[in-house]
This record gives C-alpha cells, sequence and structure tokens, in this order.
C-alpha cells in the first residue's frame, strides 16, 4: 500500500512538472486575512490589474498566478513558500510584505535555485552581507525611505526629534535609516510593540518630552490607531508629525481628513507623472473603487519586471531572469528604475503630503524630491 | 520621569484597565458559571465596533450608532447561545475550543464578506474629541475620560446585578453549584442564555468604545481576548469583582511595563541593548505577573467557587 500510494505521489508530481513546462507560474506571497488583509487584498488586486495588461502572459508565455495567504505569520510564510517551491514548482516566489517574514524563507527560497522576488519588504541582512544573487527587490530597502525623511527634516532645520517605530527588523531599519542624514537631537527612541492598538501611555512621555517634531513608523492598522489617537490628544499643537509608510492609500479611507497635512517620504505616489503611473492608478481606481496604495503599485511593478525579464530574457530560466533584472532598466510605475549591485532599486524618495482630490478624497501628492536616484547604504557590504 | 507623567501613566493604566473589564465581566461568568470555554469573545467587540460605526456613518449621529449597537450586541449573543453555545455545554472542552475557534473565523470572515477587508472609518465627534487638563499642563482626551466614566457606570451596574438582584443571587448560586441551583428551581437554561447575551453586550460596549480609538477592521478583538483571558486568571475564575481588580492592576503593569522598563534597563544597559529588551520584557510583565499569581494563589485572587 505504503508503495502504491509513494507511486502514485511521483506520478501526480510528475504532471505537475510536465504542464509548468509551456506555463510560467508565480508563486504570490501575501497576507490576505487578518487585520493587514487589506494590504494583501490591494495587493493582489494590483497583480490581477498587470495579468490583464500584459493579457494573461508574462513575457508572451502563458502564465498562473498562485496567490497565497502567509497570514503574517512566520511560521506559515516557511510552510507555504516550501509547497510553492516544491509541489507547485514556481519559476518565481513574489510578494511578501513583512520583513521578518521575508527572513524566515530567504533562505530556503534562494538556495532551491528559485528567483525570490519582494513586493514590499526590504530588511538590511538581505541587502548587505546576507545578500544572495536569488533575491531581488522591486519596493526599496527599508532604510531608503526613512533617509529622506531624515535628510529633508535635517535640511529644514528641525531641531529636535522622538523616534517611534514597532519592535521588528523593520522598525529598526526605519530608524537607523532615519539617523543616517539626521544629526540633530533625539529626544527619545521608543520601540512599540508590533500591531499594537494603544499608544496613549507613548503619547503621554512623548508630550513630557516636548519634541519639535515626531517621526513615527507604524504600518497598517497601528498607523491608522495611532493617527487617530494622536489628534485625539491634541498632539499637533506641541509635535510635527512626519512619518514613513504610516498614511497612505491603505489606512487613508478609515481617517479620512483626520490625516490631512501629515507628511511623509515614499519612493512613489498616486499623483507620480509618468504614462505607466497614471495608467495604472486610473484603471485601479475604475476597477476596484478608491486610490491603490504604494503596496499596490509595487506588487503592479513587481509583475511588469518579471514580464520584461522573461520577454527579455526569451525564457523563465532562474539565472535569465536574474541577470535581466540585475542590469535594470525595467519599466514601472516609478519610471524606468535602475538596479544597485546588491539587485534593489535606485530611485529617488519624494515627500508627500496628504490633501483632499477634485473629489474631495483623501490621498497623497508630491512636494518635493528629496534624493535623486538614491541608492542604499548596504550594498557596498553584498558579495554574492 | 515627574510624579505628574507617573500619575497620567497610572491614570493611562486605569483606562486600559476598565476597557478590558467590559470584555473580562462577561468571560469570567461564561468560564466560571457556565463553564465553557468560549475563544470569540473578541469577535463580540468586534461586531460592537461594526454596529456603532456602520449605524454612526448611516445616520451621522455618533450617540445614536453608540447606542444603537449596544442592543444589537446583545442580540447577536443571545442568538448565538441559541443557535450554538447550548448545544455545546455537555461536550468537552476540547470540543469547545474547536467549535468556538472556528467562530472566531467564521466571524471575521462575515465581517470581510459584508464590510470588506479595510478598516472603516470611525472618528468622534466634535463635542468629543477636545481634551481637557486633568492635572496642571497635563491635558487628556476628553474621550478617554468618558470611556473611563461608562466604563466604571458598567463596572457599579454589573456589580449591582450580581450582588443586589434576584438573577445575581441566581448567578451566584449558578457558580456556587449549578446542580444546586439547579434543584432549587433556578431555570439553568434560561440562566445561561442571559449571561451569555450580558456578556457579549459588554464586550460590545468595549468594542463601541474602542471603535474611535483604534482601527475597525476584522479580527480587531482576539489581541483582547488573551489579556483578558490573562485577567480572569488573575481575578479566578467566576468572580466578577476579581475580574475588576485583576483587570485595572494588568492595565496598570501593562502601561507601566510599557514606559518604565526601557528606562530603567537603559540606567545600566547599553542602549542599543536595553532598546530590544525593553519592549520584549514588557510584553511579558503581564504574563510574569500571571505566573506569579498562579504559584502563590492558583485558583486566582478572588475565585467564586469556595
Amino acid at each position: 500500500m505504503k508503495r502504491l500510494l509513494m507511486a502514485a505521489t511521483i506520478s501526480a508530481a510528475m504532471v505537475v512538472g510536465t504542464a509548468s513546462a509551456d506555463t510560467v507560474k508565480i508563486g504570490y506571497m501575501t497576507t490576505l486575512s487578518g487585520g493587514a488583509g487589506i494590504i494583501g487584498k490591494q495587493m493582489q488586486n494590483a497583480v490581477k490589474l498587470a495579468m490583464e495588461h500584459t493579457g494573461g502572459k508574462l513575457g508572451g508565455v502563458d502564465a498562473e498566478v498562485i496567490f497565497v495567504d502567509d497570514q503574517r505569520k512566520p511560521d506559515v510564510a516557511k510552510q507555504l513558500a516550501n509547497r510553492l517551491i516544491k509541489s507547485d514548482r514556481v519559476d518565481v516566489v513574489a510578494g511578501v510584505i513583512w520583513s521578518n517574514l521575508l527572513m524566515a524563507i530567504h533562505k530556503q527560497v534562494t538556495r532551491s535555485d528559485t528567483l525570490l522576488i519582494s513586493s514590499n519588504a526590504g530588511p538590511s541582512p538581505l541587502a548587505g552581507g546576507g545578500c544572495h544573487k536569488n533575491f531581488v527587490s522591486m519596493s526599496w530597502q527599508n532604510d531608503q525611505t526613512p533617509e529622506g525623511m531624515g535628510k529633508y527634516m535635517q535640511d529644514s532645520g528641525v531641531s529636535s526629534v522622538y523616534l517611534m517605530a514597532p519592535n521588528y527588523q523593520a522598525g529598526k531599519d526605519m530608524l537607523s535609516g532615519f539617523k543616517r542624514h539626521y544629526t540633530g537631537e533625539i529626544v527619545g527612541e521608543v520601540y512599540t510593540k508590533l500591531g499594537q492598538t494603544d499608544f496613549q501611555a507613548e503619547l503621554s512621555a512623548l508630550r513630557a518630552a516636548k519634541p519639535a517634531a515626531t517621526f513615527v513608523f507604524q504600518p497598517g492598522g497601528m498607523g491608522i490607531n495611532f493617527v487617530k489617537q494622536w489628534n485625539q490628544g491634541g498632539m499637533n499643537d506641541l509635535s510635527k508629525l512626519y512619518t514613513v509608510f504610516t498614511v497612505d492609500a491603505v489606512s487613508l479611507p478609515a481617517l479620512k481628513d483626520t490625516a490631512l497635512g501629515v507628511i511623509a517620504t515614499q519612493t512613489w505616489s498616486p499623483d507620480l507623472d509618468n504614462p505607466m503611473n497614471q495608467k495604472f492608478v486610473a484603471d485601479y481606481k475604475a476597477k476596484y473603487g478608491g486610490y491603490p496604495s504604494f503596496y499596490a503599485a509595487q506588487a503592479y511593478d513587481t509583475m511588469m519586471a518579471i514580464d520584461y525579464a522573461i520577454g527579455k530574457a526569451g525564457s523563465a530560466d532562474t539565472e535569465a531572469m536574474r541577470a535581466v533584472l540585475a542590469g535594470g532598466g525595467m519599466p514601472t510605475t516609478r519610471g524606468i528604475l535602475q538596479m544597485n549591485s546588491n539587485q534593489f532599486p535606485i530611485q529617488n524618495v519624494f515627500l508627500r503630503e496628504v490633501v483632499l482630490d477634485s473629489d474631495g478624497v483623501a490621498t497623497t501628492k508630491i512636494i518635493d524630491t528629496v534624493f535623486e536616484n538614491h541608492g542604499d547604504a548596504y550594498a557596498k557590504d553584498c558579495k554574492f | 520621569m515627574t510624579l505628574t507623567l507617573l500619575l497620567e501613566q497610572i491614570f493611562n493604566g486605569l483606562q486600559s484597565g476598565v476597557m478590558l473589564f467590559l470584555i473580562a465581566a462577561g468571560l469570567t461568568l461564561i468560564l466560571g458559571v457556565m463553564n465553557f470555554v468560549f475563544l470569540a469573545h473578541g469577535a463580540q467587540v468586534m461586531i460592537g465596533a461594526y454596529a456603532a460605526a456602520s449605524l454612526t456613518g448611516i445616520t451621522g449621529n455618533f450617540y445614536f450608532g453608540a447606542l444603537a449597537a449596544i442592543p444589537i450586541t446583545f442580540l447577536s449573543g443571545y442568538v448565538l447561545e441559541y443557535l450554538l453555545i447550548r448545544h455545546l455545554y455537555q461536550r468537552d472542552h476540547m470540543d469547545q475550543v474547536l467549535a468556538t475557534f472556528g467562530l472566531i473565523l467564521f466571524f471575521n470572515e462575515m465581517i470581510r464578506i459584508g464590510f470588506g477587508p479595510a478598516a472603516l472609518f470611525s472618528n468622534l465627534p466634535p463635542s468629543l474629541s477636545g481634551f481637557v487638563y486633568i492635572l496642571p499642563d497635563t491635558p487628556y482626551p476628553v474621550y478617554r475620560l468618558v470611556v473611563i466614566g461608562a466604563g466604571l457606570v458598567c463596572a457599579v451596574g454589573i456589580h449591582y446585578l450580581v450582588n443586589r438582584t434576584k438573577v445575581g443571587a441566581m448567578v451566584r448560586a449558578g457558580a456556587n453549584n449549578e446542580a444546586m441551583a439547579a434543584a432549587l428551581g433556578v431555570n439553568i437554561g434560561l440562566l445561561r442564555r442571559f449571561i451569555f447575551a450580558a456578556g457579549a453586550c459588554f464586550a460590545g460596549i468595549a468594542g463601541v468604545m474602542l471603535g474611535p480609538l483604534t482601527a475597525v477592521e476584522p479580527g480587531m478583538g482576539e489581541p483582547l481576548l488573551i489579556l483578558s483571558l490573562v485577567v480572569i486568571i488573575i481575578g479566578g475564575l467566576g468572580s466578577v469583582r476579581g475580574a475588576f481588580i485583576a483587570a485595572v492592576i494588568v492595565g496598570v503593569v501593562d502601561t507601566l511595563g510599557r514606559v518604565v522598563l526601557p528606562l530603567i534597563l537603559r540606567s545600566f544597559m547599553e542602549q542599543s541593548a536595553a532598546d530590544g529588551a525593553g519592549p520584549a520584557l514588557a510584553s511579558m510583565m503581564v504574563y510574569l505577573l500571571m505566573t506569579i499569581v498562579l504559584v502563590v494563589k492558583p485558583t486566582g485572587l478572588f475565585p467564586a467557587k469556595g
């Protein structure tokens, strides 16, 4: 019986193997359930929109996207990555919102000679000494965006700042990125719990510290909680709020005009003026209602990069695709993107402000460019 | 840290304790009196928050939305008990865990289907969004004061209900010896349904009050469930008084731990090490407290069953 079962499994695996020969398979991992489900939903929407724009093909080859829900849990992510590599035999594993999840699956995916493309997370270890040639980022290295904010606040002469971020890899990267270009006084540095809902105690401590400015990184639902409580505490009278990845198209529908005037840096914005972005934003709004977030834009860019890589390489061979992506030049919603030596994008960092659009919907608008063609700080440590 | 800041932080702890109590009050009765393991209590918080946020959105009146949400949560608890829970009392605890864990997934998915995965907009009316000075140089959001007030009113109400009314006497009798209470003519089936619905209602009130403070999104009540279980264990199963005292203790310990521990660690550790260890230790504080209570008083501080 056991032998029969084994034979059956082997033949089943072979069927999958032959079927995948003429179609490209992409395993797309994101968070579809739980509090962060909205982020994953936006990314899934964007991937579907990208596939629509490419006519269901990637690089001219029939393509299939398998979505998996990591539930924001590293152990689940590991199991799913294993399944995508071994049982679904995908050509590319893409997506991944959270840095701690990307760290968890990085080794097993890259070592199985499968291309891993991040649509969001960009932890510093994977950009520096722990980089791998089979890993490509289509988003940013975590430090890049807060570096822009640090530079902007330094240049605009902000005298003192209070820092706050959740206690995990990305939170630490964000604050160290911020401090790279900001040399003013740091009156407080607080790490909150990941997934924290109530910030009242931290806000009380912040008020007592009396900083001229406050810099926070609170992604997803935490950003909604934070900005709400910031306003209710009348904190705007005391300190000016600067953010990264906290106020975006995911949180704005829940915040509406309470977030007006909040400043953030970002490598993308819905009003970024290039044809691919205008088409993406217009079609996304028409199809799903509401603005796409940067998560969605990066998911779209990931699919467009795969499309470009397969088209140019002529196959979905891991090394061939990697070589194309490493060379850069792919069209994205951020324009033609160039790549650094560690396969992270070199890109502009913009200053965005929350405004109301002509229909009275809260969105973000670019008000300045802080960095042009900005690479990350870790590329020099990366040797493939 | 100045004295006023310390007082303010204790006040913050009181506020989060009051919120925890509302969730734990129902849960301690369900666990203690009915001996029923109910994991989906966080879903009642979510139902309350969604009911209030969506009714406020439709009518444009925050007070109407908040008040109308309360009977909805009572009703949802009542119907849930009637449809499912009452069939599970005779099953063992593992079956109850499985069934009510399934309920968590069910409710989250229902909310996702009905309202979408995005967080709902919910904000305060202008009349509640200001702040007042509770201490010199210490502005405090009016709404949080309302939360404390409403929570304390509920606590007094629950205390009165349990200790001064006939229904309360039945509840206490049920907590002590259910078979004897039944033999003396208490309709245990109805009593259970009432306790369950009342518990859901209190959790719902917590959800209503949480809505304007936090993101109204699927699964929003789950982080609170674990903490309220800790509260129940510290307070003693089935004891409303124990739940109140334990909730305030947990709220204050959690709040002070988050704020004070990193400062203490920084005084003798390198900053980067303290920044890493501080939040990690702070989030362990309430569990350490629970462990100590379990070692010293295994039945909790105020056990209902003698």
